[in-house]
């Protein structure tokens, strides 16, 4: 496998006066509460892993859980308190300013909760301030902006100003600015979480979309565990700084790893999240007629394979038969995993 | 009893009240007591007692110090004169090479930086004013006197007046559009028509020098306030006093250090505009949301491009404001200046008001107001501008504007040049119109002035009479019965009910400085004044912003008069008040109430907007009528921002009260007025100017300690 786009390790983001040295003297074993009484707010504890290129890194949790915190510290908007961090195989704690605005203004690609676009820019200029601030002259950074603003559907407003337009509207230009660098890398905070749920699902739908054309490495941040489902490729979610879990859509549903986890998995309509492929035994033993691709989310064949009385066997994309399912284990699945919760 | 233990407060309160009146009725008046009893005065007189400090003999009449503490501080004054002398006179020499004489000099290093500043200053000004006005200053500054007489062709022949009231309007119609425009030319016009075109451009020239410095000098400092903590804690009490520091005050020290003229005027409008542009600066920043900042560095910004590409822009609102108040307290200084020899419209205005010349005042008051208006709205489009990308414009459409500067320059030129024929034996109408050579209503103004004083002179004598003997000098007796002592317990008091020991000790150390400062009684004097004009001020300004709150184009129209009126020079208001009122205490009070009411009627406006409009439908669900509302909802929780509005009245009206010496009162203004003619005045000034500042500092403190609390109380900020 490649070098990972995003890669940490032991990441540590410590809020307080004399925050380093206690953590040099608590050895990597950060307690919450110990540091809370000496004046301490722990942000991030202990967050290690990676990001592959092209993957899309959901982080879920509640407020105050630390997930806006592990992001800005990986976008260095704020300096990790221990532990190292890797874009692309460099140490970005080590980079000197000038480097990380290099790095920034190439390379990484951020959308806000609030939109935080610039109140006295009109929609092409906020688009446009990225290219402007990298030095490229007035009138090719306004053309590309113009790309942009049509990538992002805003076409016949360029040249309205952030306070006219919607909230919705608002966040495509944030997208639109974050996007006009032309970055590798992806950050996403809360980018829906200030919209209405018809607007934010038309923008899950627009980011899916989006995502499908551009392929970038992703860090979305979110409290919605609906929407971490939908978008992720890898969902982590984190509770008081820790991250509790940190495993594919289907995985966590089907093997929460703690009690918290699993108080989120309860209400989730397990057919709309996973696939046929989370569920099939790799038997292929008397197969029936019907073919299901391994792709297929549950919800949309489960009526196929319910009306059958054999076993539905499924198919990967070159349609080669790679494994079989049982109509009782659609009901299980379904039904089942949440009777056993009771 | 149930009540008391039900409201603690109030028996605190009460309690407070009971010590403070147990006091003045206990402390008997002194028999030599006498108001004017000059102490510190340089009068010898054998009842007086002295005391020496660091060499300096302190002359006072005792008292009981119950009564009236001695004046400690006398030696303040004497001492910071001394220490400017020894400034200016005596400290760090540094040889200087002199041009005339061909050899070194040795000169104080304070006297040759300031010296160089006031030329510096000058330079400015002065290029300025030949461009509008024609001059040969800025030639003879690079080259000599002697070339000049060789060259006589190079005196610059300063610019018909068609041409820069066609220029302004042009400028306007770019920045903002007809409206603007048109206001830019009529103003322009008026000016030049009225006579006043010469006055008002050195006003002008002055005020384009002044004021984008002080815009500079303001942004750059409340910059450095915002990056570093430690810049900011240094600046803040230095801002506070002088936010609150009568201008008349800054003037003495001014004159030691710059001497007489336009660059020392410059430089203390400076010194006066610069510390409210620092303070909202600071605030504007202040309130940029994080999450913008953090967009502008995700977008690659360095620190100089985070701060003039986002922040700066960001806080822009802010920001204008104060460049609003540069221009208001610059058009202010221009007056206010006079004192100390700058040339222009605020000298006219002075002359004729020393002359009793109503009419004269009016005219020069009527071109400063207009003229900061104009400003005040120039800079305001300029900052809101917008730049279009998407016109295909042609090389005629870009330069469109400056190609009509260029028509009208060549028109303008050509016009002046006709009008050397037309009025070959007067004064060429189209270059420039003399001072008080063109139509003047002065005469028809000062008929209305005599008309009015003998129509009404019954009433307004009647009033005037009444106001004096019954209200005035009552309440001055009263506040001048306090003992000392009683006073201090009473704010000290106040203090610490209100915002704790913390509060309490602030207050304290503000009111100690000017009990034990020579001026006292005329403090007191002061006082009374201007919690006369507050009050009434109060009660106008809550009235009217209530009445006009009711509908919102009515409280739209009050804000913009109080915009406009918030821009007149404050030496205007006296204008008016002195054609009805004459120069009595009267005309001082009714132009610090005018003057006054501004920001008591806009704090209150503003602060029933605040009210969050999901509180009124919940009222209007309960069943509330418009009184009930008004009183339950609104006023309740309105009140701490209204609050904030009797903060920025009592700065207004003490300003006033200060300026008002010019009319001649008792207060410490009179003695400010008279330190601008000492020789010595230099220390008692600014001494005076810091008393003036305590007093509304006393305010200051109490009110934001309540406004702080109860807004925690009511859980809004």
């Amino acid at each position: 496998m490649s070098e990972p786009v995003i890669k940490c390790e032991n990441v540590y983001k410590i809020f307080g006066a004399n925050a380093q040295k206690m953590l040099q003297d608590s050895n990597g074993n950060v307690d919450a509460k110990v540091f809370q009484e000496n004046g301490c707010i722990v942000g991030v504890n202990n967050a290690s892993f990676e990001v592959a290129k092209g993957e899309m890194l959901v982080v879920m949790g509640l407020s105050g859980s630390g997930k806006s915190t592990l992001l800005r510290c990986i976008s260095r908007l704020t300096d990790a308190t221990g532990g190292k961090i890797f874009i692309e195989g460099q140490d970005l704690l080590q980079l000197n300013n000038k480097d990380l605005i290099d790095l920034r203004r190439n390379k990484m690609g951020m959308v806000f909760q609030s939109f935080a676009l610039l109140p006295h820019k009109t929609v092409v200029e906020n688009i446009a301030f990225p290219l402007q601030i990298k030095g490229i002259k007035t009138e090719d950074s306004i053309n590309k902006a113009m790309d942009m603003v049509k990538l992002v559907g805003l076409e016949g407003r360029e040249n309205y100003f952030p306070r006219e337009l919607s909230g919705g509207q608002q966040q495509r230009v944030g997208i639109a600015r974050s996007l006009a660098v032309e970055p590798d890398i992806w950050f996403l905070d809360e980018p829906f979480s200030a919209l209405d749920p018809l607007i934010r699902k038309e923008m899950q739908d627009e980011f899916l979309r989006l995502q499908d054309k551009l392929q970038k490495t992703i860090m979305f941040i979110t409290h919605d565990f609906d929407e971490a489902l939908k978008l992720a490729d890898r969902i982590a979610i984190m509770k008081d700084g820790i991250i509790e879990q940190l495993d594919t859509p289907a995985n966590i549903v089907l093997n929460p790893a703690t009690e918290y986890v699993r108080k989120f998995t309860e209400e989730v309509p397990r057919e709309k999240v996973l696939l046929i492929k989370d569920v099939m035994d790799t038997s292929k033993d008397n197969l029936g007629d019907l073919k299901v691709s391994k792709n297929e989310i549950i919800e949309n064949v489960a009526e196929k394979i319910l009306t059958q009385e054999k076993i539905v066997a499924v198919v990967d994309n070159n349609n080669e038969i790679i494994g079989s399912i049982n109509p009782t284990k659609i009901i299980n699945t379904v039904f089942g995993g949440r009777k056993n919760n009771n | 009893m149930e009540f008391l233990k039900k409201y603690p407060k109030t028996f605190q309160w009460l309690f407070l009240l009971i010590v403070f009146f147990a006091l003045c009725f206990a402390i008997d008046v002194p028999e030599t007591y006498k108001f004017i009893r000059g102490q510190a005065e340089f009068v010898k007189d054998p009842n007086q007692s002295s005391y020496v400090f660091l060499g300096k003999e302190v002359r006072y009449y005792a008292f009981d110090v119950f009564w009236r503490l001695p004046p400690l501080l006398g030696w303040l004054p004497i001492w910071i004169n001394d220490s400017l002398f020894f400034l200016m006179n005596e400290w760090m020499p540094i040889e200087v090479w002199n041009e005339d004489t061909q050899e070194f000099k040795s000169r104080p290093i304070v006297l040759q930086i300031s010296r160089n500043l006031t030329a510096f200053m000058t330079f400015l000004i002065e290029l300025i004013r030949e461009i509008l006005l024609g001059g040969l200053e800025t030639i003879v500054a690079f080259t000599s006197w002697d070339w000049i007489d060789k060259n006589p062709w190079a005196e610059l022949p300063g610019l018909p007046w068609t041409i820069v009231a066609a220029g302004a309007a042009l400028l306007s119609y770019k920045l903002s559009g007809k409206g603007l425009a048109l206001f830019a030319g009529l103003t322009m016009v008026y000016i030049s028509l009225f006579g006043q075109w010469k006055p008002s451009m050195q006003t002008l020239s002055f005020i384009l020098v002044a004021a984008p410095l002080s815009f500079i000098f303001g942004l750059g400092l409340g910059i450095a306030a915002f990056k570093s903590k430690r810049v900011e804690k240094a600046l803040y009490p230095i801002l506070l006093v002088m936010q609150t520091m009568p201008q008349y005050a800054v003037l003495v020290p001014a004159l030691v250090l710059f001497g007489v003229g336009d660059h020392a005027a410059v430089i203390i409008t400076m010194v006066v505009a610069i510390p409210p542009m620092i303070l909202l600066t600071l605030l504007g920043l202040r309130a940029v949301p994080p999450e913008v900042i953090e967009a502008g560095r995700m977008s690659g910004c360095n620190n100089f491009q985070l701060m003039f590409k986002v922040l700066i822009p960001t806080a822009r609102r802010d920001i204008l404001i104060g460049v609003n108040q540069v221009i208001m307290v610059c058009f202010s200084m221009a007056v206010i200046s006079a004192f100390i020899g700058a040339k222009g419209l605020g000298f006219n205005l002075l002359l004729a008001l020393n002359q009793l010349n109503i009419g004269l005042a009016l005219e020069a008051g009527l071109c400063i107001s207009l003229i900061a208006i104009l400003l005040d709205k120039m800079s305001l489009a300029w900052a809101n501008k917008q730049t279009d990308y998407f016109g295909n414009l042609t090389f005629y459409q870009r330069n469109k504007n400056l190609l009509f500067f260029g028509v009208i320059f060549v028109v303008g030129i050509i016009l002046a040049y006709i009008g050397t024929f037309l009025f070959k034996d007067t004064f060429n109408y189209l270059f420039e119109i003399p001072h008080n050579k063109g139509i003047s209503t002065a005469d028809f103004w000062n008929k209305g002035v005599d008309w009015i004083f003998e129509t009404f002179f019954v009433y307004i004598k009647a009033f005037n009479t009444w106001l004096i003997q019954d209200v005035l000098q009552p309440m001055r007796a009263l506040y001048l019965r306090m003992p000392a002592i009683a006073t201090i317990v009473l704010v000290v008091g106040a203090g610490y009910l209100i915002g704790g020991l913390r509060s309490a000790l602030v207050v304290c150390a503000l009111t100690l400085f000017i009990a034990f400062s020579p001026w006292w009684d005329r403090a007191l004097v002061t006082a009374y004044m201007a919690t006369f004009g507050v009050v009434v001020s109060c009660i106008i300004g809550f009235t009217v912003g209530t009445l006009c709150f009711q509908n919102k184009h009515s409280a739209n129209f009050m804000l913009g008069v109080c915009d406009i009126f918030q821009t007149f020079p404050s030496f205007v208001y006296l204008i008016p008040v002195m054609m009805l009122f004459g120069i009595t205490d009267t005309s001082v009070l009714i132009a610090v109430i005018v003057y006054a009411t501004i920001p008591a009627t806009r704090y209150t406006i503003e602060g029933l907007r605040s009210v969050p409009s999901g509180l009124h439908d919940a009222a209007t669900m309960s069943g509330v009528n418009k009184f009930q509302r008004l009183t339950k909802i609104e006023f309740p929780l309105a009140f701490p921002h209204m609050m904030l509005g009797i903060n920025q009245t009592i700065v207004f009206a003490l300003f006033m009260v200060i300026i008002g010496a010019f009319i001649g009162t008792e207060d410490l203004g009179q003695y400010i007025l008279k330190a601008l003619s000492d020789k010595k005045g230099a220390g008692i000034g600014l001494t005076l100017g810091i008393c003036v500042a305590f007093i509304a500092l006393i305010f200051d403190n109490l009110i934001r300690a309540y406004v702080q609390k109860r807004k925690k109380h009511l859980g809004i900020d």
